[in-house]
Parts: C-alpha cells; sequence; structure tokens
C-alpha cells in the first residue's frame, strides 16, 4: 500500500514542478492581480493601472532583447549603460529634430552591442567580462557626453513619452509590439532557431555549420538596440535626460524578469511571453509590497527570495 | 633510431633523419619558449603594466612619486584588496559572487552598529552575519547545482534589504563611538603611516597564497574550477569545497566593511553600489580566468594595486572627471581581458 502511493506521489511532484516551471509565472502574475483587486483600493483604477504599465515598460523592452542573449547561453550586463548612452545621445542630436535623433541613439545602441558581439564572437571573451567591460566604459560615456541631468523642449520627444492612442500610451504600444516582433523572431524564423540552436550546443551548431558568430553578433546588436529604444523612450517619459542615473541595475532587473519567466540561464530555450510576464510579475509585486506599506528593506528580501524560488523551480533537471 | 633508419627508405625523397629531429627539436623548443612568455604575460601582466604605469607616472607628475601618494594608493586599494583574496577562490573555483557589495556595507553598518558594545563585538558581529550569508549562498550553490550568478544576484538584494533594515532604511547612519575601534581603521604599526587594514590585507594575501598553493583545499578549488566533473570523479569533496569558498568570500567582504566602517567612524549605507564589479575587474586583470582553473593572489593584488594607481594617475589629471575615468577603466579592461583570451587561446586553454 505505502509503495502504490509513494509511486504516484513522487510522480505528482515532478508534475507539479514541470507544470511550475512551465506556467508558474503567469500562475504567479494571476495570483498578485487576484490579490490586489481584492485587498488593494483603487488597485483597478485606470491610472494606477497606466502607471504600472508605463512604469515597466522600459524593463519589457530591456528583457526581450537579454531573452535572446539568455538564449545563446550569454548575458548583457551592458544594457544599463546602453539605455544612459542613449539617453545622452538623443538630447545632443535633438537640434536635428527628433527622428534623426532618435535614428542616432538607437545606432549607437547598436555599435555598444556590436563592440560586445565581436568580443564574445570574435574574440572569444564570455559574455559577463566583455559586457562589463562596457557596462563600466558606457556609463563614463554617457556621462562624458551629458555631465548633468539636461532638460528638453521637443515637442515631437515629449508626445512620445506622454501621448495615448485610444487610451493607450504610445510607449506600451512601443513595448507590445517589439514583444510580438521578437516572439515572432524566436519562432518563427532561421535566425530565431539559430539562436535556441547556439545556446542548447555550441559546438554541435559549430560543427552543423550554422553561422554561429554571425548570430551571436546579431543577438548582441539586437540587445543593444532594444536598450537604446528603452533608453529613449525612459527620456521621452522623464523630459530629461540623466545618464548618472538612467538604466542603473537595468541589467539585473532584466536578468530577473528573463530567469523568472522560465528561460534557463544555461541557453537553449528562450520564452519571450514569460519574460514579459517576468517584467509584470517582479513589477507587481513590488507596487504591492509598496502599496501596502512594506519597507523597501523587505520589498528587496522578498524579491531576492521569489528570485530564487523561480529559479529553483525552473531549473534543469536530471530528467532532462 | 631504428625507427628512423626504417622508415627513412621507404619515405624516398624524406630529408635525413638527423635534420629533421633538429628541425623539430628546434621547433618544440620555440613552442615552449612561446608558452611561457604567453604564461609569464598572463599570469604577471598586471605587474608588468603596472611598472610601466607606475615609471610612467613618475616621470610625468611630480606629485605622483611621493610616499604620500604612494600611502594613499595602498591605503585606500586595502579594503577592495580584502574582498578581492575571496573572490579569487570563488572565481578559480568557476564560480562568481555578486553578493560582495551588499556585504561590504552590510558589515560596515552592522560594525558600526555593535561597536557600541566594544571593539570585539564590532568586529564578530559582521564577520558573523557575513560569514553566515556567505555560507547560505555556497549551500544553494553547492546543493541544488543553481548558477552562482543568480544565487548571489538574489544574496545581493537579500544583503542590500538586511542591511536597510538594520539601519532603519537607510535613515540610521550608525557612529562608531569605540575608540579603539576606529583607530583599528585609521592608524598604524612603525609610524609608516600605513593603517592597520594595509596590514592585515598583506596577511590575508599570504595566506590566501598558502591556501591556494600549499594546501589540498587550494588543489581542490583549482579542480574543481578546471573541470568540476572530473574533480567530482576524482573524489573532490565538490560541494564542501565551494560551501568553504563562498563562506570565506563573505567573511571577507564582512570583513572589508567593518574595517572601513572603523577607518570613516560610522557604518555609511550608501557605499558600496557596484563594487562587486571593481572586485570582479580587479581579479580578471590580475590575470584569474573567469572559466575558472587558473589564477592567483599575486595577480590580484596587482589588478587591485593597478586600478588604485590608474585612479591616481587620472586624479593626477585634474581636469578629467570620474566619467573619463569610468571611460579609461572600461578601455582597460576590455584590453586586459582581449589580451588574456588571446594568450590563453595560443596556450590552449579554453
Amino acid at each position: 500500500m505505502a509503495e502504490i502511493a509513494a509511486k504516484p506521489g513522487r510522480l505528482d511532484r515532478e508534475r507539479v514542478l514541470a507544470w511550475l516551471q512551465e506556467y508558474g509565472v503567469y500562475a504567479a502574475v494571476l495570483a498578485l492581480l487576484v490579490f490586489n483587486i481584492l485587498f488593494t483600493p483603487n488597485f483597478l483604477d485606470v491610472g494606477n493601472f497606466r502607471t504600472q504599465l508605463v512604469q515597466v515598460t522600459p524593463i519589457v523592452i530591456v528583457s526581450l532583447g537579454m531573452a535572446l542573449v539568455i538564449g545563446t547561453e550569454g548575458i548583457d550586463l551592458s544594457v544599463g549603460s546602453v539605455m544612459a548612452l542613449a539617453a545622452a545621445v538623443v538630447v545632443l542630436y535633438l537640434g536635428y529634430g527628433a527622428l534623426p535623433a532618435i535614428a542616432m541613439a538607437l545606432l549607437a545602441g547598436a555599435v555598444v552591442g556590436a563592440v560586445g558581439g565581436s568580443l564574445v564572437a570574435y574574440v572569444g571573451v564570455q559574455p559577463i567580462v566583455a559586457t562589463l567591460a562596457l557596462l563600466v566604459g558606457i556609463r563614463g560615456l554617457a556621462n562624458v557626453l551629458v555631465p548633468q541631468l539636461r532638460e528638453f523642449r521637443n515637442p515631437d520627444l515629449i508626445a512620445l513619452g506622454g501621448e495615448s492612442i485610444a487610451g493607450v500610451p504610445i510607449i506600451v504600444i512601443v513595448a507590445a509590439v517589439l514583444t510580438l516582433a521578437i516572439a515572432f523572431v524566436v519562432r518563427r524564423t532561421t535566425f530565431g532557431r539559430h539562436v535556441v540552436a547556439i545556446g542548447g550546443n555550441r559546438a554541435a551548431s559549430e560543427l552543423s555549420g550554422l553561422p554561429v558568430k554571425r548570430t551571436l553578433l546579431i543577438v548582441y546588436v539586437i540587445s543593444g538596440v532594444l536598450a537604446a529604444i528603452a533608453g529613449v523612450l525612459a527620456t521621452a517619459r522623464l523630459q530629461a535626460s540623466d545618464p548618472t542615473s538612467l538604466g542603473l541595475y537595468m541589467e539585473l532587473s532584466a536578468i530577473t524578469a528573463v530567469v523568472v519567466g522560465g528561460t534557463p540561464l544555461t541557453g537553449g530555450r528562450i520564452r519571450v511571453l514569460g519574460t514579459v510576464m517576468g517584467a509584470l510579475l517582479m513589477q507587481l509585486l513590488s507596487a504591492t509590497l509598496i502599496k501596502h506599506n512594506l519597507p523597501q528593506s523587505w520589498t528587496q528580501m522578498v524579491q531576492a527570495a521569489i528570485i530564487l524560488a523561480a529559479v529553483y523551480a525552473t531549473r534543469e533537471r536530471g530528467t532532462r | 633510431m631504428t625507427e628512423s633508419s626504417t622508415s627513412t627508405p621507404a619515405a624516398g625523397t624524406a630529408r635525413p633523419p638527423a635534420a629533421a629531429r633538429l628541425d623539430a627539436a628546434a621547433e618544440r623548443q620555440r613552442g615552449v619558449l612561446r608558452e611561457r612568455v604567453g604564461r609569464l604575460l598572463q599570469q604577471h601582466g598586471a605587474l608588468m603594466v603596472l611598472a610601466v604605469l607606475v615609471v610612467f607616472g613618475s616621470v610625468a607628475f611630480e606629485s605622483f612619486a611621493t610616499a604620500d601618494n604612494a600611502i594613499s594608493v595602498i591605503v585606500s586599494s586595502s579594503f577592495l584588496a580584502i574582498i578581492a583574496i575571496g573572490m579569487t577562490f570563488v572565481i578559480i573555483s568557476g564560480g562568481i559572487d555578486l553578493s560582495v557589495g551588499s556585504l561590504f556595507v552590510l558589515g560596515g553598518v552592522l560594525a558600526a552598529y555593535a561597536s557600541q558594545a566594544g571593539t570585539l563585538t564590532a568586529l564578530a558581529l559582521p564577520l558573523a552575519v557575513c560569514g553566515l550569508f556567505g555560507l547560505v549562498q555556497g549551500v544553494i550553490i553547492a546543493r541544488t547545482g543553481m548558477a552562482p550568478f543568480i544565487v548571489t544576484l538574489a544574496g545581493m538584494l537579500g544583503a542590500r534589504g538586511l542591511m536597510l533594515a538594520v539601519s532603519h532604511e537607510g535613515a540610521t547612519t550608525y557612529l562608531v563611538e569605540d575608540r579603539a575601534f576606529a583607530a583599528l581603521g585609521q592608524t598604524g604599526p612603525f609610524g609608516t603611516g600605513l593603517t592597520w587594514p594595509v596590514y592585515i590585507t598583506v596577511a590575508l594575501a599570504l595566506l590566501g597564497m598558502l591556501l591556494l598553493q600549499r594546501t589540498g583545499f587550494g588543489q581542490n578549488v583549482y579542480a574543481i574550477g578546471g573541470n568540476e566533473d572530473a574533480a567530482r570523479l576524482m573524489g573532490v569533496p565538490v560541494a564542501r569545497t565551494k560551501i568553504l569558498v563562498y563562506t570565506m568570500s563573505g567573511l571577507l567582504a564582512g570583513l572589508a566593511g567593518a574595517l572601513n566602517a572603523a577607518r570613516l567612524s560610522s557604518g555609511v549605507t550608501i557605499l558600496g553600489v557596484g563594487l562587486e564589479l571593481d572586485v570582479i575587474a580587479a581579479v580578471v586583470i590580475g590575470g584569474t580566468l573567469l572559466t575558472g582553473g587558473v589564477g592567483g593572489i599575486t595577480g590580484t593584488m596587482a589588478g587591485v594595486l593597478l586600478m588604485g594607481v590608474i585612479q591616481s594617475l587620472i586624479n593626477q589629471v585634474g581636469s578629467l572627471t570620474s566619467a573619463v575615468q569610468q571611460v579609461v577603466s572600461g578601455a582597460f579592461l576590455a584590453l586586459v581581458v582581449i589580451a588574456q583570451r588571446l594568450l590563453s587561446r595560443a596556450q590552449g586553454i579554453t
């Protein structure tokens, strides 16, 4: 009797863990939403909802690129500094109009991504060190370009940060479009398959003739451009360029969102929608803790616990 | 001999065997030489760059090659150095510890808080808490197989949260009331201007070298970093070694924080942001490979001093801001890792 009871029990545990790995982050977001609807006053207020969404968009956009990078078994620590650089570049070129300025900012992001990507793909430097050097250097460069907080009055850029279309902030629309685009790239394109294959087994990918180095390079360029987009949007919303503090610790938030969303750090699998959910979860969590007057110290410790629990649930187990 | 004489007629047009052997021997010798130079550059590159920079600084700036400046560089580097000793062990074992910056601040705040109860408590409390923090991280990493990057990232958040809780959300800055404890951070023996933390750093560095080079524990750390599966098969106690390594790292970060609080006479809550990256950079510049298995304390100490000297040189050029300093550090780090990568590739270390 005991034997029979033990076996299904073990199976159930496996099944629960597998289910958690697959849908845990969705369940957690749902649970938090329900909790907030029941216990947080004014949570369903449209203004509050919109604020939460607008706040989470830079993290979502950066996390999309990070998900690709982590999918290749890499990591990109430079994203926060790239956001700062984009913020600096966009105000420097604002004299030529909003569009050229934004184009220059995205170009700057692409160049930083290309430098990091080349170091990783062609020189063979470990991603964490290559992008660590960029994290330090690029933040400095952004500060050299724009030493102090600089406000601007360009109406187009301000509109990009503040206006809504049919009640949905433009920023949120951009994030949604980018999410769909990256999801499409991952699921439906050869490039996306290459990314996942490289993360799964780089040596095998090389042997089977995949363009490993080029793919790696492009992945880091995409991450750089997405970080730059996030930097431009954040700057547009702030109506000021602030290279000293913009995007500080963004790399950690983005990595957290990706990992909590079910993409393993060991690469080989990318969860795009899970990543968005991961970002939403962390945002909702800190908003909930703040709304219920928990101090920041507790917020950080709870976040740490959530990260550990999520990674524990989604880690690669012997069965796979 | 018989082998070559029988094969020569078969090869027909091949050169006389003796000449071929000579060629091969010369080639081998060249290879050995290249390998030695490469290894030397990789392990002591930071030391050489350091020497070049010191000579350059002495020639270029009058105020650089003074005893005062040297002492200030060494004193301010000592706190980073203490943390970097622990990080060297972690990185050689193939791991990484992102929590050290937070543990450094936490250690400082705890030391200042505990100094009300005397010098011994001021040292014991941060060591106990930060050591325990490292221990827990090590256990999680060793027992669950989760990535050190993520575990210590969570540790970084957790330790910062704990620090905020201890300092009432950063609103309370504890002052060090205990004279003896403050003196530990601000004075030194022999009247050289070098403070106690410098001597503690030297002692810890020597101890670290001994541990790494002369003990079974050190061998295990290298073995795990070189190839964890092979190490496990050879019977190396992988889990125990990893736990020890992360505990050490936590202890040393806490100690550095405590000594720094003694130096500043207070537990400042806003320090330590981004410190883990400085420490990792110093260790990597010192020739320890992030892939694990290769590295040492001497290189790390050179790496820490190198970063101190760069900062001092930038200070000499008064017009350069901290922003330029960041650009230089970043570029420098990139150059060093590229050089390291090329050298280790030439030696066949992957």
